[in-house]
């Protein structure tokens, strides 16, 4: 605004062009994505706008003189391209970040509109991404674009009070989006790349734009770390490698690096939360050598805080896995057996595989009989390829320590 | 532009919504003046009526150029229509933070739905 200022001598003139302006950006942007240089645009959308208002409006020796000035000024040529302000910027794109993640809108619109918008992804890439047709995104996104004009949904920065609440589902959603790109729930392969680079280049935005959100940077970490191990996490057949038999020389050191940075960013906000507690949980795997030199009873720790922020069957299987690292397979299938527990998690294919691994490193045919019937409950339920290939491969070698 | 805000809750549930003889009946009798207060300083109130239970309801519908009259509500539903407020808004966000604040959304549900304006 301050070149537009110059350039029209006006300050009323200038305003009511930046602010037209970035309307329109806004409108545009929700439909196109982000063009490479948003500055650029801005300025020339409201240079043009501000022509349009003076045509209009003014009259005589003032409009031509105007109209003679911001001539003269286009021509020019040692201004710099990028004159509308980072920050400026930066708020149009928390903007569509809160306006993608408004919680009026569905969970699957929140995702497509943010792949679209801020990610600029074409309506085929997230059909392709989120295993679902071209014209089912299409339809999704015109679906959520009435009702932002029917309902007359606001994209605007929450004010103070709501700014919480309003930041967990912009978590939420770039989370869906780093975990369907993470961990694929079906295909041959473990995992989409696409997805999760576009993720965490998201969530690398907002903890720029939101630098004093420990939650966003705690989240941005997680992704990073979480990312990091993908190029261990497969072996070139596509098969799956676990945790403890990854090569950690493949680990992606510089994404640790950048994760260790963020969480260390994150505590010194003191606000310490679910996200922060699982990226450290990685965090203590990301710092050990080696499988054998993981600092388990840390892990135990974390998860016993984590448990007290999330409260899920899902946290508690994670949980006992740690404790039977930390203490032995028998204290692990301790709180795996507990029926509530199995209850909940009769359907997730990780909770019988989990408790095949347990039973496996227990002495005794009973335990062997236990392994084996988990592992085939496992393969009932699993959907991705590799992992179906890795359960099936355990299971045999099992049958073969008679 | 205009929102509906139609006020969902459990008739039936005597701690959502106690009989006039109650105490607590006069407990949500001045959180429903205090928000009606508020609404209109803010210029925000259009309309707002609480309705009768849905014993008290008819449904009436045209057929065939016949009418049909039916006791009660046009749906049993578990939660119960029970008023509304016309609000004028600046956006979604602005009606949302109305909704919130009628003493049955902590107990029941707000539905919230713009009013198409044809002006």
């Amino acid at each position: 605004m301050a070149v537009l200022h110059r350039d029209l001598g006006d300050l009323q003139a200038a305003e009511d062009a930046a602010q037209e302006a970035a309307e329109i950006a806004l409108q545009r942007w929700l439909d196109d994505g982000i063009p490479d240089r948003p500055g650029a645009w801005i300025t020339t959308v409201a240079r043009r706008r501000a022509v349009d208002r003076i045509r209009r409006e003014r009259t005589g020796r003032d409009k031509s003189d105007l109209l003679a000035r911001l001539e003269a000024t286009k021509a020019s040529r040692d201004r710099p391209d990028e004159i509308y302000t980072a920050t400026a910027i930066g708020d149009e794109q928390l903007r569509l970040f809160f306006g993608c993640c408004h919680p009026a809108l569905s969970v699957e619109a929140q995702v497509a509109l943010t792949l679209r918008s801020l990610g600029g992804l074409t309506t085929a890439e997230i059909g392709r991404a989120m295993l679902t047709t071209e014209t089912a995104v299409a339809q999704r996104i015109v679906r959520a674009k009435r009702k932002i004009a029917g309902a007359t949904i606001p994209f605007r920065i929450p004010d103070d009070h709501e700014l919480l609440d309003r930041i967990r589902v912009v978590h939420h959603v770039l989370y869906l989006i780093f975990n369907e790109g993470a961990y694929a729930s079906s295909g041959q392969h473990v995992h989409r790349l696409d997805l999760a680079a576009e993720a965490i280049r998201l969530a690398r935005v907002l903890s720029t734009l939101m630098a004093d959100d420990a939650e966003t940077q705690g989240l941005l970490a997680l992704f990073l770390l979480v990312d990091s191990r993908r190029d261990a996490r497969q072996h070139v057949d596509g098969s799956i490698v676990l945790l403890d038999a990854q090569d950690r020389t493949a680990w992606n050191h510089a994404a640790i690096s950048e994760a260790t940075t963020t969480i260390e960013r994150a505590l010194r906000l003191g606000r310490p939360g679910p996200y922060q507690i699982e990226a450290s949980i990685n965090a203590v795997h990301a710092e050990a050598p080696s499988s054998e030199a993981t600092d388990w009873p840390e892990i135990v720790a974390l998860y016993r805080a984590l448990h007290a922020h999330r409260r899920t069957a899902v946290v508690e299987l994670n949980w006992a896995v740690a404790v039977a690292m930390a203490a032995g397979p028998e204290a692990g299938l301790a709180r795996l057996n507990q029926p509530r527990l199995a209850e909940a998690l009769d359907q997730y294919h990780y909770f019988h595989s989990a408790r095949a691994e347990l039973h496996r490193k227990v002495d005794g045919s009973e335990h062997r009989d236990k392994a084996q019937r988990a592992y085939r409950r496992a393969l009932d339920l699993v959907s991705n390829e590799a992992e179906r290939a890795w359960l099936a491969q355990r299971l045999e070698s099992l049958g073969d320590n008679a | 532009m205009k929102y509906a805000c139609l006020i969902y809750s459990n008739e039936n549930d005597g701690e959502i919504n106690p009989d006039p003889t109650d105490p607590a009946f006069g407990e949500i009798m001045s959180g429903y003046m205090a928000f009606g207060a508020a609404v209109e300083a803010a210029g925000a109130f259009v309309a707002g009526e609480p309705l009768q239970p849905t014993s008290t309801a008819t449904s009436v519908q045209v057929r065939n150029g016949e009418t049909l009259t039916t006791d009660g509500p046009f749906a049993e539903t578990k939660e119960h229509l029970g008023g509304f407020y016309i609000l004028e808004c600046a956006d979604l966000d602005e009606a949302i933070s109305w909704a919130a604040q009628i003493p049955h959304a902590a107990t029941g549900t707000v539905e919230v739905r713009p009013v198409p304006d044809f002006g």
